[in-house]
């Protein structure tokens, strides 16, 4: 070839050819460099940071599910059922699989409300819990599902991405509010209880109990969650279970409750609040715990709406106060046999001691009459007959003479002025007054006309009704106060037979003189039994022999100025009638405290309601060994 | 009858060499694809025949002389153009319009300008005095150009950019001076900003993804954090055939067709992985070494960018299953599940063997 542009236009074949091979050459170098360095990049994820991503591959595959344990079923102390749990339906949403964030929810909340009932405080609630879950969890909106609620979502259920109905056990209270005050109730489970318990064990479970015996042995009812391993595809569908590990069901417990008795007291009260505490004195086991007005507790299982519990909330009568618990009443005459005992065993009198009540009391050098119930008193009495007919005098001058610390020491041995430690939370505990308590709190002196009143269980002193049903156990066991138990006996998972539980002595009150204890129960056993007891009428054609002792609690502070007139004042400024009782008289297998508020007398409130409750204990044949 | 037959048709002229290689990958690349199909035989039978029909194509053209090749390659790159412009204004496909429905078969004509480009070149610069002119270098990157465009506009920013490094590398290899290269990836540099003002929107979520795939890990990252982790669980010797746990779960995207890299690295782990590297290395390196025994300059201009071509594809799918460079797509050559790409590998590894078939005897 000639070249006419000069030697580069010369196509030489020999010269292409040698600068081919040279660029091939470095571009094959260039690529084994590339491939290489290509290669140092599978080296570093397959060899230097295999461990981690080994990991998150099995992270991938393998999802932990939480198995959670059924919760124990509770039964009364005859074996009838009291709580347990239900098949029932939820509503859950997974918010990760919901798109748009909130306005998408919320638009999806919206939607759902055509199939279901879905209300302002389900939406809220389920907003509130989100906090607690990770956005892949799924959560629930709605609890209990109507039959028709389901049936609808089930046709429509293609419609909605990351929405399912859930089959669950719900907690179910056959008794419904006779025995809320007991059990309380389980709800959903919120920020609060899960800083409460072990969150691992609580990864799936759904609802907690809030009150009661729900509250209290949520460990024991609960139980312990198990797990399984299931390898899940991207999806999250469920293709194979690795591992499982069984949960262990919650614990099966008995309460010393019988529903019967409960009932008995429950009805006899009729539509009076009030409250009915009785306690068997062998054991210290709570046969009955009312308090009445109540609740049903099944309203708040699924969670409740603001507007139905504000609805309860402000009820006459404060359903959700429990007062057998909580009640602050004085004790009035109630007190007037751990009184007398006190006088008894310090031995500032004896059982022939005669006391002349002649209507009005009076402190040597005051002119401020201290009354009796009956005008112009009752003439000369003993301990008996001071009992029998509730005599002030008698025990005005008593507590002058033993003074107000020597008093208080002794009574605080019956547990007043002190929580007795029942296995349910939320008690309260009294005031039994002292020269150091007003002290500390009014900041003023003790005043002798204190320590009179005190004497008849007015002025500071506040008992609740398990409190008095309690110190009426020690009073008539012989001084064994226990700490009151409704658990009876609990059955752990797999276990045969429940195993009796008991309850706990919280003091042996010191006993000087079995005689002066005998005299004290002598005196209630005329209250019912003798021909002036303010109580005789209570225990006609009874197959058993009871005592008791009657009592008021002052509303209104008429009564201090002697012009207490029942039947005049309003309804609810009338006095709450007091009955505490035992039977039967020689070997005491109850002791119960009924206060009816605002009753007015307690022989003719508070009594019959104690008869009808000591019927439905000792009536009925008793075979303690009947455990579930 | 012989004379009926034009008369290059002889005995077959295969490179043994290469064709091992190529089997040798292809089988490989069935056996993970089995499991990366979740164990689906149809699949493996659909991708068996597609590479039985490539591999047929390999031999029909492995025995048609180069020079008649270069004579069909202005009309093959006209048609190819043509074919790009039809797909802009009739194609079918998903989101975007890569497709031609030719009745029998789909045709993604992006494919056929993997080769076309090349041999353009090739045959451009064929009679030309190299280290080429300013003048050809211009008349070449209009070649490149064009088709580029367009399938950017299609938009595919994996072939377009395998299309275009094609072009270069036939400039590379005809010995453009390395001052006039490297001032053109200067320029590129320089301009990469622009090319993220006409980027489209989902291509950007790309490159921010590949930035920092942790930033969304269930939206855009998850494809880049789920194959890492399936290489990564792979370690040295892999979890075993069909045992990918991220792969039979599904955790992996497109497990079959672009990401079967990571089905790959997770079940035969870095052996695995270096087996197949090694494997590629050498086809490169028998590609390269055809070329320098080719008959003529446009048979080796052609025959090497091939072979180069062939290494962006391992690169690039390499480098995006284990997260070093962005997702494109840009399969893994006769390992992806998909027609069209191993038919055009197969089609390109024909026209080596023709070269090769057809080399200059020296010694």
């Amino acid at each position: 070839m000639i070249a006419f542009k000069g030697h580069r236009a010369i196509k030489d074949e020999q010269d292409e050819r040698r600068l081919f091979v040279n660029r091939a050459w470095v571009g094959f170098v260039c690529i084994f460099l590339c491939i290489l360095a290509l290669l140092g990049r599978y080296v570093w994820l397959q060899v230097v940071a295999f461990d981690n991503f080994s990991t998150r591959s099995e992270n991938n595959r393998v999802a932990v599910r939480p198995v959670v344990p059924n919760r124990g079923v509770i039964y009364d102390r005859r074996g009838r059922v009291i709580a347990d749990n239900q098949p029932a339906y939820r509503l859950e949403v997974v918010p990760e699989k919901v798109p748009g964030n909130l306005p998408g929810l919320e638009a999806l909340f919206d939607e759902l409300a055509s199939f279901i009932d879905l209300s302002e405080d389900d939406r809220k609630a389920f907003h509130k819990s989100r906090r607690n879950y990770r956005s892949f969890d799924s959560i629930p909106l709605k609890f209990k599902l109507s039959e028709s609620e389901v049936a609808r979502f089930a046709v429509n259920r293609h419609r909605f991405h990351g929405v399912d109905v859930v089959p669950y056990l719900s907690r179910h209270y056959p008794y419904g509010e006779l025995l809320t005050h007991v059990l309380g109730y389980t709800g959903r489970l919120d920020e609060d209880d899960i800083a409460s318990v072990d969150a691992g064990n609580y990864r799936g479970t759904r609802t907690i109990g809030k009150i009661g015996i729900e509250k209290f042995q949520e460990k024991e009812l609960h139980g312990i969650s198990g797990f399984e391993r299931v390898e899940t595809n991207v999806r999250g569908r469920v293709l194979n279970v690795l591992e499982r590990q069984d949960a262990i069901p919650g614990m099966d417990l008995v309460l010393s409750i019988d529903v019967a008795v409960q009932r008995a007291a429950w009805d006899a009260l009729g539509d009076r609040p009030g409250s009915v505490v009785a306690i068997d004195p062998t054991d210290g086991s709570v046969i009955a715990l009312v308090s009445k007005p109540a609740y049903d507790p099944n309203a708040f299982v699924g969670g409740i709406s603001q507007k139905a519990y504000r609805e309860i909330l402000n009820a006459p009568g404060r359903p959700l106060f429990n007062r057998a618990l909580n009640g602050s009443y004085e004790p009035g005459s109630t007190f007037k046999p751990f009184v007398g005992l006190a006088g008894l065993e310090m031995g500032l009198v004896t059982a022939e001691t005669r006391v002349f009540s002649n209507g009005k009391f009076y402190i040597k050098g005051y002119d401020r009459p201290y009354r009796d119930w009956k005008d112009g008193g009752h003439g000369w009495v003993t301990i008996h007959s001071a009992l029998e007919q509730s005599v002030n005098t008698y025990f005005y001058q008593l507590a002058l003479d033993l003074g107000i610390d020597r008093l208080h020491d002794y009574l605080a041995q019956f547990g007043f002025g002190s929580v007795t430690g029942i296995d349910i939370p939320g008690e309260g505990k009294g005031l039994l007054p002292s020269r150091a308590w007003k002290r500390a709190v009014h900041e003023e002196p003790w005043y002798a006309g204190e320590t009179v009143i005190s004497g008849i269980g007015q002025g500071f002193n506040i008992v609740t009704p398990l409190q008095l049903a309690n110190a009426v156990t020690a009073l008539v066991n012989g001084g064994t106060r226990y700490s009151p138990r409704l658990l009876y006996a609990a059955k752990p998972a797999g276990a045969e037979k429940a195993k009796r539980i008991k309850a706990p002595v919280a003091m042996q009150v010191p006993v000087r003189d079995p005689q002066d204890w005998q005299t004290i129960l002598e005196g209630m056993d005329l209250v019912v039994n003798g021909a002036r007891g303010t109580a005789r009428r209570v225990a006609i054609d009874a197959r058993y022999r009871t005592g008791g002792k009657t009592g008021t609690a002052q509303v209104y502070q008429l009564a201090a100025e002697g012009e207490d007139e029942p039947g005049e004042v309003p309804e609810h400024l009338r006095d709450h009638a007091w009955f505490i009782a035992f039977a039967p008289v020689d070997a005491p297998r109850i002791a119960l405290a009924v206060v009816v508020e605002h009753g007015g007398g307690g022989s003719t409130a508070a009594a019959p309601v104690a008869r009808l409750t000591l019927d439905a204990w000792l009536d009925q044949e008793i075979d303690r060994e009947t455990l579930p | 009858m012989r004379r009926l037959l034009p008369a290059w048709v002889g005995a077959p002229r295969l490179d043994p060499v290469l064709l091992l290689l190529l089997l040798l990958i292809i089988v490989f690349g069935l056996v993970v694809l089995y499991s990366a199909s979740g164990r689906d035989m149809a699949v493996v039978n659909r991708q068996a025949i597609r590479i039985g029909f490539g591999l047929v194509v390999m031999l029909v053209i492995s025995q048609v002389p180069p020079r008649v090749l270069r004579a069909w390659t202005p009309w093959l790159y006209g048609i190819g153009v043509a074919m790009l412009l039809a797909t802009l204004v009739l194609g079918v496909g998903r989101s975007t319009q890569r497709w031609l429905d030719l009745g029998i078969l789909r045709f993604q004509p992006s494919e056929l300008m993997k080769l076309a480009v090349p041999m353009m070149v090739a045959w451009y610069l064929h009679p030309r005095v190299l280290p080429p002119d300013w003048k050809s270098t211009a008349v070449i990157f209009g070649i490149l150009l064009v088709p580029t465009l367009l399938i950017y506009r299609q938009p595919d920013l994996g072939t377009a950019l395998l299309v275009a490094a094609s072009g270069v590398f036939t400039l590379y290899l005809a010995g453009l001076r390395w001052r006039v290269l490297f001032g053109f990836a200067g320029l590129a540099a320089a301009a990469a900003p622009a090319l993220w003002l006409v980027m489209k929107e989902y291509q950007r979520n790309r490159v921010r993804t590949f930035l920092n795939p942790e930033a969304d890990p269930l939206g855009h990252g998850w494809n880049i954090i789920q194959s890492k982790i399936a290489v990564g669980s792979g370690g040295l010797t892999g979890k075993g055939w069909l045992n990918g746990t991220q792969s039979n779960l599904e955790f992996i995207p497109e497990r079959h067709t672009d990401f079967i890299l990571a089905v790959l690295s997770e079940e035969f782990g870095l052996i695995g992985v270096m087996v197949l590297m090694l494997a590629y290395i050498l086809v490169i390196g028998r590609g390269l070494y055809i070329a320098s025994v080719a008959r003529d300059t446009g048979s080796r201009l052609l025959a090497g960018a091939l072979s180069l071509t062939l290494f962006v594809y391992v690169l690039v799918n390499g480098g995006m299953v284990s997260g070093v460079l962005p997702v494109v797509g840009v399969p893994l050559p006769l390992i992806s599940y998909g027609g069209t790409s191993a038919v055009t590998l197969l089609a390109a590894f024909g026209i080596m063997m023709s070269i090769y078939g057809h080399r200059k005897f020296i010694r």
